[in-house]
């Protein structure tokens, strides 16, 4: 009885916006899993492995975040450390490397404690250039300093692109749960991860559910032959529309500021699963490992945040939080 | 000490596997649960047994056991209790082959006692450059002797960046692990050990390619 009463406290000590987000996001995957287990019922012949697998992951995936979340922002920066560092070891996996490389990918990994570490300081100013200025520098420095200059611009590159996404980029997540609650927060600092969270995935899923339903027009063919103008429209109607209601009770966002939010964070969604598209396109693979059942690798699931991530902070320094 | 080597292996072993190189299985379904069995793996790094142990469910993987070189494991007393114990390995007198002696005499002990052992029938590691070495035909013999066992290829992508042949720093890189459809020994070395390598050069080939110079 104990343990019901701590929980039952525990989760009293939420803000309850928070918890009805969470508790939002519960629901509609049950409803997914619900629809998932008729449809094989009333259309039968097809194959829906994948789309229970899909969901099942989707479970997983939100019990993570979700006590992460829940447990403060020390846990969700831990989760995120953790989702860099695999995202990071995906992308130079997938990337041409050579065994003289070694060292060098090795550093790439220290960038991680490097730039997180300023977000449990709290040092945002540091934290902003620590992998775009110093990390830009120090790789070249390093690979030049180990005698390589064969094919040395487009290997300096790869690590620049692998760190500014897998670690810069998904860093700003984590750095969202250090707002603190002196702010006008209506769902504390987790409100704004779920939202960026909730908003991004929503995207992604609304895109391809527009898409598979009405999609005529292909829009980028020779990177993503199965994107189609109608799933990109569609997307980003649905998901502006999304953060326009859910906007203003989980994040301080208003006005004009949740309307920017609103109608460019679909975009940029979408231009970050267009880009990691070309990459992989450009490596020759369709998924970056097989990590998440349904889904691919763990870069599969966060490429859109790699681009929704940045932008979704700023707009909210700029247009609502003092803190940064 | 069984219990001791299933606790290290699932407590310790999985998890360093899963964060330093994600491994990626496909195919964990052809994956022996009883044996006798066989499972032949292409071989570049110390990362590969690793990697093989910790894909077993822990109710199997105490009856797995990899074959490893005498003359390398068993030359120092303390990697030499390791490998025994802990790593679990059935040693291979390589450089007694040729002399008469019977080199694969433990591993033929021991699925015998229904275990599932692991050969790298390249004999030593690669240099990870994606080239399958010239198979050793051990494992043609292993499987003339236990005609009933099943032969499992499979493929590791990627354990030599790791922790290629000569370096002692690991570096976190992805690797696959392809297990293919187990098979059969149907009389004649020749055809086996043909039917073995287009099997693992199959399997390497679904891999996901490997941009490693």
């Amino acid at each position: 009885m104990d343990i019901i009463e701590a929980i039952r406290a525990f989760l009293a000590a939420q803000p309850p916006a928070l918890l009805w987000g969470l508790g939002g996001v519960l629901a509609l995957l049950s409803v997914a899993a619900v629809i998932s287990a008729i449809l094989p019922l009333v259309r039968p012949g097809q194959d829906y492995r994948e789309l229970r697998d899909r969901i099942a992951s989707w479970w997983v995936m939100i019990a993570l975040l979700a006590g992460a979340l829940l447990a403060g922002w020390q846990a969700t920066v831990a989760l995120f450390v953790l989702i860099s560092f695999i995202a990071l070891r995906e992308f130079l996996s997938l990337a041409p490397t050579r065994r003289e490389d070694r060292l060098v990918i090795l550093a790439a990994y220290l960038a991680i404690p490097a730039s997180y570490a300023f977000i449990v300081l709290d040092l945002y100013p540091i934290f902003l250039v620590i992998v775009p200025v110093y990390a830009f520098l120090l790789t070249p420095f390093l690979m030049a300093a180990f005698g390589q200059t064969k094919g040395y611009l487009a290997r300096v590159t790869t690590f620049h692109w692998g760190l500014m996404t897998c670690v810069y980029n998904i860093g700003y997540v984590a750095f969202l749960m250090r707002v603190p609650s002196s702010e006008p927060l209506p769902a504390g600092a987790a409100g704004l991860v779920l939202l960026l969270l909730v908003a991004t995935e929503f995207n992604d899923v609304a895109q391809y559910v527009w898409g598979k339903t009405l999609g005529r027009h292909k829009i980028v063919p020779t990177v993503s032959p199965n994107k189609t103008w109608e799933g990109f429209l569609g997307g980003w109607a649905s998901t502006a529309l999304l953060i326009w209601l859910i906007g203003p009770l989980l994040s301080p966002l208003q006005g004009i500021g949740l309307a920017i939010v609103a109608v460019t964070l679909p975009i940029a969604g979408f231009a970050g699963d267009v880009t990691m598209s070309a990459i992989k396109r450009d490596l020759g693979v369709k998924d970056t490992s097989h990590l998440i059942p349904g889904h691919g690798g763990l870069l599969d699931r966060i490429d859109s945040l790699t681009f929704t991530a940045p932008l979704f902070f700023h707009l909210l320094a700029f247009f609502a939080v003092e803190h940064f | 000490m069984t219990w001791l080597r299933t606790l290290l292996i699932m407590a310790i072993a999985r998890p360093l596997a899963k964060l330093m190189t994600g491994a990626d299985v496909t195919g964990r379904e052809h994956l022996p649960v009883t044996g006798p069995a066989i499972v032949a793996a292409n071989h570049n790094s110390h990362v590969d047994t690793l990697l093989l142990l910790s894909i077993f469910p822990a109710r199997t993987v105490s009856k797995v056991r990899p074959a490893a070189a005498a003359d390398y494991f068993l030359k120092d007393p303390v990697i030499g209790w390791f490998s025994r114990n802990i790593i679990g390995i059935v040693p291979v007198a390589r450089r007694a082959a040729g002399t008469g002696e019977d080199v694969l005499a433990p591993a033929r002990e021991a699925l015998a006692r229904g275990e599932i052992v692991v050969v790298f029938p390249e004999g030593t590691r690669g240099d990870a450059s994606d080239e399958m070495a010239r198979l050793k035909n051990g494992v043609a013999r292993l499987a003339e002797a236990f005609p009933q066992a099943p032969v499992i290829p499979v493929w590791i992508q990627g354990a030599g960046r790791v922790l290629p042949k000569g370096e002692v720093v690991p570096v976190p890189m992805t690797c696959a692990v392809l297990v293919g459809t187990p098979i059969h020994w149907g009389g004649g070395r020749t055809a086996f050990m043909e039917g073995l390598r287009t099997a693992m050069l199959a399997l390497k080939a679904e891999a996901p390619p490997l941009r490693w110079s």
